[in-house]
């Protein structure tokens, strides 16, 4: 009895050294090792990150994962998905469970300062939004004076939506579930009259509602939100990666290299071209992966305007079109302006 | 002699061994502690998070559905502490108590000699033991907000509603009580004393002469029937505010939120059946002879329940009742389901993910439920000693 004692407890021991080891710094040799991206996504945004009937993941976020995955193996498929609510993601990130997190997550200064977290750049520049029915007769979100209001609990939606009731000088009944089907759920069921969240969510979500024409985006946007992927802040390199993986995919946009003509595009003879694909130049080492990185990036996943308009365009069930709008090129006049790969 | 020296070595004592050993473990036990605590609070600085309770002083920035202190959101993520805090209580209190009426209930109905009550309280205990209480925490969420219809339906604009139903809830008027009121108060405490008081006394009565006094009714009288008396002669004095719908809500008044009602059902219901259980284990586990014989003395079956068998049912029915409560306190923190705000869903919910910092916020959750949880055992063996039967 005491012999068994006395094992169990240096075994135990001898875990919590091997704890105290510290947590392995190189997440790039991890995931090389691992051969895979353990990426952390929503539980199911239609766009962004959402299952099909068979368990495969697809979206704006699921493809810089796949993005990233090409740049390190060479092949878009070594991904695994963690699904993660707005409460646990961060933690997910900190503590190890995943390599990455591409969850249409808000780039703000506590996150970025606090957390202990980095983040790499803005996939989606987003603004939270209302959704309410159209037979309320609302046309404004200044009228919403007393109304009850839906959202997804832990997230800047609730803070934004208190400060614009604030101040506005309006009351409100906030109501805040766990997860977001359970928001969608209450708000068809008319718990609350407004549902709020980022536009591209009230999009996405729209689509999930019984009668999605029933119900109308009003034209307030309130808060900026910023949407981008983020990694833990103690490693430069992969942090890097994954900074030059989402310029990568902007700057094919910017030269006009598709996943169509980007095998044509490999012997062009402009300099900026043979940088990307990797033919001249060794940008590559710095971040660890091989020349063809960026030629992997583009040929099996795509430019981000390819991505863009396969997930959430105008010809999608979100019809979030582009033109015109902060998300298009900065040569057009929107916000998606990546620095130069040299 | 040389022999015998060796042989009383220190080593071989088996006080000094004892010693021995238990300081070795405990300062293996306050290293291991002490290099958890070292590890964690490295890596947090390697990696930037911040450490410590000052958060506790920062803004909250968001508001809460429900709350039985006054609560903006301009306040301090400690009062969004305090505001979890009471929800959670207020969940856990009346659900024990309600739990424990139809617990006690559902026990005794399955004991009945009735075929068809003791049939219906079988179901109802197997229904609601067996399936998982999220799963029952939804359904009556959907089941208590489905059929309630919109407040636009019901209620007409600029109206002044003092009682109404809606899917947002039960709404009554808010209600202010003005000084005279404080005439009912003492007239309830008194009544309470009193009640008290003539308990005592006729048990002695009855002791002594035999003759019972209808202690149960004199008490309703004296502490409800008097201070109504009182309330309506000093003239009604509370002020009634009535609700007044706007827009799209009702604006005013009390309102409770059908999350709490869905909440309070499915614990209630669910613990309660597992109560049943016990109770009903425990009047079992009550010698028969007992039964028999108070029957045989010409006691009804009623008072022999009552008066013979449930108070040595009790020294059975207590433990487990108690491990039930505690059951029921930690479970309604599954109400973040709901939305209903409990000390889960917003301090370690809402707040948590806000300020980032979960080794503080988790750690005092775990003290509050642990705290919670031993008061609430440490009041249960307290009334266990005092209703143990010493028998002869």
């Amino acid at each position: 009895m005491k012999k068994l004692f006395l094992s169990c407890l240096s075994v135990a021991l001898m875990g919590g050294i091997a704890m105290a080891g510290g947590h392995e710094k190189g997440t790039l040799a991890a995931v090389k090792s691992k051969g895979h991206i353990q990426c952390g996504v929503s539980q199911g945004l239609p766009g962004f990150s959402n299952p099909d009937d068979q368990g495969n993941w697809s979206g704006l976020d699921v493809d810089f994962c796949r993005a990233m995955s090409a740049a390190v193996f060479g092949d878009a498929d070594k991904v695994k998905y963690t699904p993660l609510s707005a409460k646990a993601r961060f933690e997910a990130l900190r503590s190890g469970e995943i390599d990455v997190l591409a969850r249409n997550t808000t780039w703000t200064m506590t996150r970025d300062a606090t957390l202990g977290l980095e983040f790499v750049g803005v996939n989606y520049y987003d603004g939270q939004g209302f959704m309410v029915r159209k037979d309320l007769g609302v046309n404004s979100a200044m009228e919403l004076d007393g109304a009850s209001a839906c959202t997804n609990t832990g997230t800047t939606t609730e803070l934004n939506l208190t400060d614009f009731f604030r101040a506005n000088g309006m009351q409100f009944e906030l109501v805040a579930f766990e997860k977001a089907d359970e928001v969608v759920a209450a708000y068809d069921a008319g718990r609350c009259d407004v549902y709020t969240t980022d536009r591209s969510g009230l999009a996405a979500q729209r689509t999930k509602l019984s009668n999605p024409g029933d119900h109308k985006v009003l034209p307030e946007i309130i808060s900026k939100e910023p949407l981008g992927p983020v990694v833990r802040q103690d490693d430069a390199q992969w942090a890097d990666l994954a900074r030059w993986t989402l310029n990568a995919m902007i700057n094919a946009e910017e030269m006009g290299i598709n996943s169509g003509n980007v095998d044509s595009k490999r012997n062009d003879s402009n300099p900026a071209v043979k940088r990307l694909m990797g033919t001249e130049g060794n940008l590559h080492e710095a971040v660890g992966v091989n020349n063809d990185w960026a030629y992997n990036i583009v040929k099996q996943v795509g430019n981000y305007g390819e991505v863009y308009e396969r997930h959430v365009g105008a010809n999608t069930p979100l019809q979030l079109g582009r033109g015109g709008t902060v998300n298009d090129l900065w040569t057009n006049g929107g916000l998606i302006y990546a620095p130069p790969l040299r | 002699m040389a022999e015998r020296a060796s042989a009383t070595s220190v080593l071989n004592n088996p006080q000094f061994r004892a010693i021995l050993y238990q300081l070795i473990m405990a300062s293996l036990l306050i290293y291991l502690g002490w290099s958890i605590v070292e590890n964690t609070i490295a890596n947090m600085e390697e990696r930037g998070i911040r450490a410590g309770f000052g958060f506790l002083q920062e803004t909250a920035g968001f508001s809460i559905t429900m709350s039985l202190v006054p609560y903006e959101p301009g306040d301090t993520y400690g009062r969004v502490f305090v505001v979890g805090l009471l929800n959670t209580l207020l969940v856990a209190g009346v659900g024990v108590v309600l739990a424990t009426l139809v617990g006690f209930l559902v026990g005794v109905m399955r004991l009945s000699q009735n075929w068809v009550v003791s049939h219906l309280a079988n179901i109802y205990v197997e229904i609601f033991r067996n399936i998982p209480l999220l799963l029952q925490i939804l359904f009556w969420y959907t089941a208590v907000l489905k059929p309630l219809p919109g407040p636009r339906q019901v209620f007409e604009r600029n109206t002044e509603i003092y009682f109404g139903i809606s899917n947002r809830g039960i709404t009554g008027p808010e209600f202010i009580l003005l000084d005279a009121f404080s005439f009912t108060t003492w007239t309830a405490l008194l009544g309470i004393l009193f009640t008290i008081g003539i308990h005592r006394w006729a048990k002695r009565r009855q002791a002594t002469t035999g003759e019972q006094f209808p202690v149960f009714f004199a008490g309703l009288g004296l502490i409800i029937g008097l201070p109504i008396l009182v309330f309506l002669l000093s003239g009604a004095p509370v002020e009634f505010i009535p609700a007044k719908m706007g827009r799209f809500n009702l604006a005013g008044g009390i309102t409770i939120i059908p999350e709490f009602l869905a909440i309070l059902l499915s614990l209630v219901l669910y613990t309660a059946s597992f109560i049943a259980e016990i109770v009903r284990a425990g009047i079992q586990a009550v010698n028969y002879g007992q039964t028999e014989a108070s029957r045989a003395l010409g006691l009804r079956h009623g008072i022999t329940l009552r008066l013979v068998v449930i108070p040595q049912a009790m020294r059975i029915i207590i433990p487990p009742l108690t491990s039930q409560y505690l059951n029921l306190t930690k479970n309604s923190s599954l109400a973040a389901a709901i939305a209903y705000p409990d000390l889960i869903s917003t301090f370690a919910g809402t707040a948590l993910n806000q300020n980032g910092q979960a080794l503080e916020t988790l750690a005092i959750t775990m003290t509050v439920y642990l705290s919670l949880s031993l008061l609430t055992s440490a009041f249960m063996n307290w009334f266990n000693s005092r209703v143990a039967l010493v028998e002869r």
